[in-house]
């Protein structure tokens, strides 16, 4: 009998709840596996699918997507041992799972703490609520590569934006794992799309995108790149979450300013009657 | 003109004096190899255009498309506004060019030829009892002639699908020449409704049938059955008026409609048309997209390849 030859995994990209490689046919190579190394037509179609997700995911309950998130949190957990082989230390692991319970159980409290009754001079209820802001355009940080991705996605999607991601081009391989993750959870196909690449290659097509609504720029470390992602975003409004500090721990309390800062304000002015 | 080609004409043109000649000629018509179709068809969807070419490809589609509406909902204040769009698509880059026609119901045809008065932009109106045909012919030539009186310069008629598949061709072409001459100098194309004749040898047979009848166009369908434009279905009805105009020297213009939505689609026909009836037919006289959301994907293409930024449905108009 001859012997066995393993089954090498190809890393690809996640868009719209599926796994294509990239459209440029690139791919690199990153602790000896290979990795779609997306174009700016791959961040264009993440873009589309991203859009197609967010009046399903907007339009869920609140409930639903606490729920769905604890699922996918079920999931990670399950999963700790193959990122440990691919090199993410346990307690970060451990420290990834509870940071996702932990915005998994703002979804439906979100509204209640940020939102609330205005008084006003004249016979109207006036209600505050938050909204989502819709497609966010995020650039995970560099590393700590699953801690830090955890904690720029799950506090964008809670509130039921949509996120076209650009994973840590350094390691890649945690981030299509989580996708992997994501795609078993209940999460619908679209509400996260994660790239893998160069930042420099799809960063600016989605800062410039006029169709994304958001940008997240924490995993931005040079700082002429910041500066020239702000002044595409600023084309259409885009809000913008300025890089995090060189220095920033991931590991400490987020509070609530990443899921508050992807949110619009509805106020809704209601007749009292008589 | 040869004089093979004259007498192939007086030939054909005698056909519709009976069932029976008609019959013999459609039936007599090469058989379509359906496989060879798709495979062609498929083939020809992978060319890629880029750049430039890609520039003119868009401006070109958006010249043929006639936007459409036909909707039971469509109000006098949504086809004018749908108007208002087919002269100006991009308000914001005048040199976008103007679509080639606007098509609605006869009943919305008035309110249409008010926006569209001294402007190139074609004013097409659906008639015979669209989208079914499932009416006495009365009623049809009297719903054309009404198209035809509020302003309309192009009539899309449907065929009688019921009367082909059951085998009475001459019914069908008396009925095309009445609509023909019910449409007096409006153009009249032929909806041939492919997604409901069922064989690609069929729709050999229609578009030959509705070109002997005399219609200017023939068009794949009506946008309201789940089977709509096709690409494979789009070539055998080019091969159609490529091997009529061969035979008598007039040419017929053929119009894709329903489910065409992108631009990537509408290139991909564009390529096929180039690719099997050559440029003679590249030009909005003779090649319509029949479509109403494709016109957006255009504009939206148009609009990253002037400003190099990808652009989003929040920045044109929905209908």
């Amino acid at each position: 009998m001859s012997e066995r030859v393993a089954v090498r995994k190809t890393y690809k990209l996640f868009i719209g709840g599926k796994f294509p490689r990239s459209e440029s046919g690139r791919s690199y190579l990153v602790q000896s596996s290979n990795v779609s190394l997306a174009s700016r037509k791959d961040a264009r179609d993440a873009v589309v699918a991203a859009r197609a997700a967010v009046k399903g995911w907007a339009g869920a309950t609140a409930y639903n997507r606490g729920q769905i998130l604890y699922r996918a949190a079920e999931m990670l957990e399950g999963r700790r041992e193959q990122f440990v082989a691919l090199g993410v230390p346990g307690d970060e692991v451990d420290a990834a799972v509870d940071r996702w319970v932990w915005y998994a159980g703002w979804a439906d409290k979100l509204a209640q703490v940020y939102g609330g009754a205005n008084p006003v001079a004249g016979p109207y209820f006036n209600i505050s609520a938050p909204e989502p802001t819709g497609v966010v355009a995020v650039v995970a940080p560099e590393r700590p590569a699953l801690l830090g991705l955890v904690s720029v996605i799950a506090p964008a999607i809670v509130s039921g934006n949509t996120v076209v991601v650009a994973a840590s081009p350094s390691e890649p391989l945690a981030a299509v794992t989580l996708a992997e993750v994501l795609a078993t959870s209940d999460l619908p196909g679209g509400v996260v799309n994660i790239l893998t690449g160069a930042i420099t290659e799809t960063a600016p097509a989605l800062a410039a995108h006029m169709d994304v609504n958001a940008i997240d720029l924490s995993g931005v470390t040079d700082t002429s790149l910041a500066t020239d992602l702000e002044v595409r975003a600023a084309e259409n409004l885009k809000r913008v979450l300025r890089p995090a500090p060189a220095d920033h721990d991931w590991s400490v309390d987020p509070g609530l300013a990443r899921m508050t800062a992807l949110l619009e304000t509805k106020t809704v002015w209601h007749p009292k009657g008589v | 003109m040869t004089a093979t080609t004259t007498s192939a004409r007086s030939e054909l043109s005698e056909l519709g004096r009976s069932e029976t000649a008609l019959r013999t000629f459609l039936h007599g018509l090469p058989g379509v190899d359906q496989v060879g179709a798709e495979q062609r068809a498929a083939q020809l969807g992978t060319r890629s255009i880029k750049t430039t070419a890609k520039a003119q490809a868009i401006d070109l589609a958006i010249r043929m498309v006639d936007l459409t509406t036909l909707e039971g909902a469509d109000t006098p204040g949504k086809v004018r506004a749908l108007a208002a769009k087919a002269l100006r698509p991009d308000p914001a880059d005048p040199s976008c060019p103007h679509v080639g026609a606007v098509c609605v119901y006869p009943a919305m045809v008035p309110y249409v030829a008010e926006v569209l008065r001294g402007s190139a932009v074609h004013l097409a109106s659906v008639a015979t009892a669209f989208p079914s045909g499932q009416a006495p012919l009365e009623i049809k030539l009297a719903d054309t002639r009404a198209a035809v009186a509020a302003g309309a310069d192009e009539i899309d008629m449907v065929i009688n699908r019921g009367a082909f598949l059951a085998g009475r061709y001459k019914e069908v072409y008396d009925e095309i020449v009445a609509t023909k001459e019910a449409s007096g100098d409006a153009h009249l194309k032929v909806i041939l409704e492919t997604g409901e004749l069922a064989t690609y040898d069929n729709v050999r047979r229609a578009s030959w049938l509705a070109m002997l009848a005399g219609g200017d166009f023939i068009k794949t369908s009506t946008g309201k059955v789940p089977v709509a434009a096709t690409l494979p279905v789009t070539l055998v009805m080019l091969e159609a008026v490529r091997d009529f105009r061969a035979a008598t020297g007039r040419q017929v213009g053929v119009k894709p409609a329903g489910g065409i939505k992108t631009t990537k689609d509408a290139i991909k026909y564009l390529v096929m048309v180039n690719e099997t009836v050559g440029p003679d037919w590249l030009d909005p006289d003779w090649f319509r997209f029949g479509a109403s959301s494709l016109l957006n994907d255009l504009l939206m293409q148009r609009t990253k390849l002037t400003t190099g930024t990808y652009s989003g449905p929040d920045y044109f108009t929905l209908d």
